[in-house]
């Protein structure tokens, strides 16, 4: 046996055979991690904490829930009333699905404000976006499981959507139902998809995590790490940064499931479902609004599906819209500015996806779903041709050095293509 | 056994190679196909019943929702009005074209699937308060297709118009639907 790594014996013994805590140590422990990481690099580590919080409270949900048209609304009311502590855990489940977007938003925009997306980590990217994919049909098919009015309306507008593929898209449709509706066989496959797809999750995230200790995070300045002075271990020095972040995401998280647990819901969604009355307005969960207000300014079926899929697949190739080599929007004065557009757009979708489809928010839509798509079709393409990029500093450790003395630090400009 | 790699053998073996592959995604292919199949429709739910009304007690002016295969099917009693306009309609007009003599059997009676064929939501215009959109028949709220008198599209989102379901008249007055 080589030179023994670890205190414990034992520890020692298994790592031999099984180098599980060898493992461990290299990705978890000495990992060097740029050392100017900010807050937002917190959202990584909340979002994997969410995804085990939504694994272990849907676990516990499962044993008391009946997946039945006649039984599975009130199996969810008993869960409420008289389950113990189901009211606790249903509620966390619940505002777990809703926190776990918004920590998954902001960890996608802070990818694209600071280009977390290039060379060298596009697969990276490209799994991120799979994993958003993934959860948006975790979380739908979550919804239909109370068969509140809600659950089902959405669950047949959504399906529906399919019904718009030329030819085979009837066939599709009624292949999803299990029948000519919505309907048994419907919550059926969807409460058996919502159990499995989570570990599928689990599965790109590891992926995902994989991908990204191959070169490590990208820091708010966008340059890579030239050695060890640019970098700290993750632990303590990550793990007690994460900590704190959790400790305040949580703080948040139980105020929203003590004090306002139905705040992101609808109140739709407790009357029972009723295949044969389309509630006025029906409207998806916050978090699938903008797509839902793409959806709705194409006054085309088929356009309208076509450009809601599209909004994602944008995202997909990203990597290849965007070629400008500088990372960092701190040093690209125009893309900082359409960053923010493109910010406001989606936060404008949101709200247009939420109001009822007619009037000036058919007009407002159209021009929020055009900018959406003008931001990745036109403006990342072109914008390496007219911007200036500010100089880059040389190193991480530079500007950190010798942050009071402007003049010594050394500015390598980057010759513009 | 003094074999030596002649063309011969390699000619066998790589018959033998593409024979292997070909066979195990044949194989494959069937082994996925149940349990892809396994989600369509159930023989149960094949064998729909079909639904029988009596339309006796339904006045002119008045609708009635009953359910046939999960689905709402909306029948109208239409007053002559209703009748008129649908009829009047030229086709250029239309989205889905076709005459209000296509879409019905008893131009008293107009039979239809309530699902919007859009999205799938049930429009409103059965109840006599309900709001029926700028062509008086049906108004589906979900994304606003307006729906005249015959159950045709007119504007909003919906590519067709109001599927009519099968159905023939028993008597005068008793229909069956399926
Ligand atoms: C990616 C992780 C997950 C997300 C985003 C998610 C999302 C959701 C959502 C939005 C609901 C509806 C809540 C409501 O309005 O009542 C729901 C319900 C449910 N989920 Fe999940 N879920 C996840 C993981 C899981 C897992 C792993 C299981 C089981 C192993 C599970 C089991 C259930 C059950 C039984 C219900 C019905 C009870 C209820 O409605 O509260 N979930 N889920
Ligand atoms: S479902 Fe009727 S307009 Fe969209």
């Amino acid at each position: 046996m080589s030179k023994p790594k670890f205190k414990n014996p034992v520890v020692n013994w298994i790592d031999y055979r099984l180098p599980i805590f060898t493992f461990m140590n290299h990705e978890l422990n000495e990992y060097p991690t740029p050392k100017n990481l900010n807050y937002f690099w917190n959202f990584g580590s909340l979002a994997g904490i969410t995804l085990v919080i939504m694994i272990v409270t849907g676990i516990v949900l499962s044993m008391n829930y009946t997946a039945h048209i006649d039984y599975a609304f009130d199996s969810v009311e008993r869960i409420m009333r008289d389950v113990n502590h189901g009211w606790l855990l249903r509620y966390i489940h619940m505002n777990g699905a809703s926190f776990f977007f918004i920590v998954v938003y902001i960890h996608i925009f802070r990818g694209l404000y600071y280009g977390s997306y290039k060379a060298p980590r596009e697969i990276l990217w490209i799994l991120g976006v799979l994993i958003l994919l993934l959860m948006m049909a975790t979380a739908f098919m979550g919804y239909v499981l109370p068969w509140g009015q809600m659950s089902f309306w959405g669950a047949t507008v959504i399906t529906n959507l399919f019904s718009a593929i030329p030819l085979v898209g009837e066939s599709i449709v009624t292949w999803l139902w299990g029948g000519f509706s919505v309907d048994n066989p419907t919550l059926n496959r969807f409460f058996s998809l919502h159990f499995v797809l989570p570990f599928v999750i689990v599965g790109v995230v590891i992926l995902h995590l994989v991908a990204l200790h191959r070169f490590g995070s990208n820091n708010p300045i966008g340059i890579d790490v030239q050695g060890k002075q640019d970098t700290i271990p993750f632990h303590p020095y990550y793990t007690i940064k994460d900590l704190f972040g959790l400790s305040v995401f949580a703080t948040i998280f139980a105020a929203a499931v003590f004090f306002f647990p139905n705040f992101m819901g609808h109140p739709d969604n407790y009357i029972p479902a009723n295949p044969m009355v389309t509630p006025a307005h029906i409207v998806p969960e916050w978090y699938f609004l903008p797509f839902y207000a793409i959806l709705r300014a194409i006054p085309d079926k088929l356009g309208g599906v076509l450009f809601m899929f599209g909004a994602i697949m944008v995202l997909f190739v990203l990597p290849w819209l965007d070629k400008s080599s500088v990372r960092s929007s701190q040093f690209r004065p125009l893309y900082k500015l359409f960053f923010w557009f493109l910010v406001i757009d989606c936060i404008a979708l949101g709200y247009l996806g939420a109001m009822p489809a007619e009037g000036i928010y058919v007009v407002l839509s159209r021009l929020a779903t055009a900018y959406y798509f003008f931001h990745f079709l036109i403006i990342l393409p072109l914008l390496p041709k007219i911007e200036s990029t500010r100089p880059l500093p040389v190193s991480i450790s530079t500007p950190i050095i010798t942050a009071s003395s402007n003049a010594s630090t050394v500015m390598a400009m980057r010759e513009k293509k | 056994m003094t074999n030596k790699n002649t063309p011969d053998d390699k000619n066998k073996r790589d018959f033998l190679q593409v024979s292997t592959y070909a066979l195990g995604a044949v194989g494959a292919a069937s082994f996925v196909w149940p349990l892809i199949n396994q989600m369509n429709p159930a023989a149960d739910t094949l064998a729909l019943a079909s639904t029988e009304v009596d339309l006796e007690q339904l006045e002119e002016g008045q609708a009635i929702t009953v359910t046939w295969r999960g689905k709402p099917v909306f029948i109208r009693h239409r007053t002559k009005e209703e009748i008129a306009s649908a009829k009047d309609q030229l086709l250029d007009g239309l989205r889905d074209p076709q005459t209000d003599d296509e879409r019905v059997q008893n131009e008293k009676y107009i039979v239809l699937v309530g699902v919007c064929t859009h999205l799938g939501c049930v429009p409103l215009g059965q109840k006599s308060g309900d709001i029926k959109g700028e062509y008086g028949g049906w108004f589906c709220p979900c994304h606003g297709s307006h729906y005249d008198h015959s159950g045709r599209i007119r504007k909003g989102p919906a590519p067709t118009n109001l599927e009519i379901p099968q159905y023939s008249f028993l008597s005068d007055t008793l229909i069956k639907i399926g």
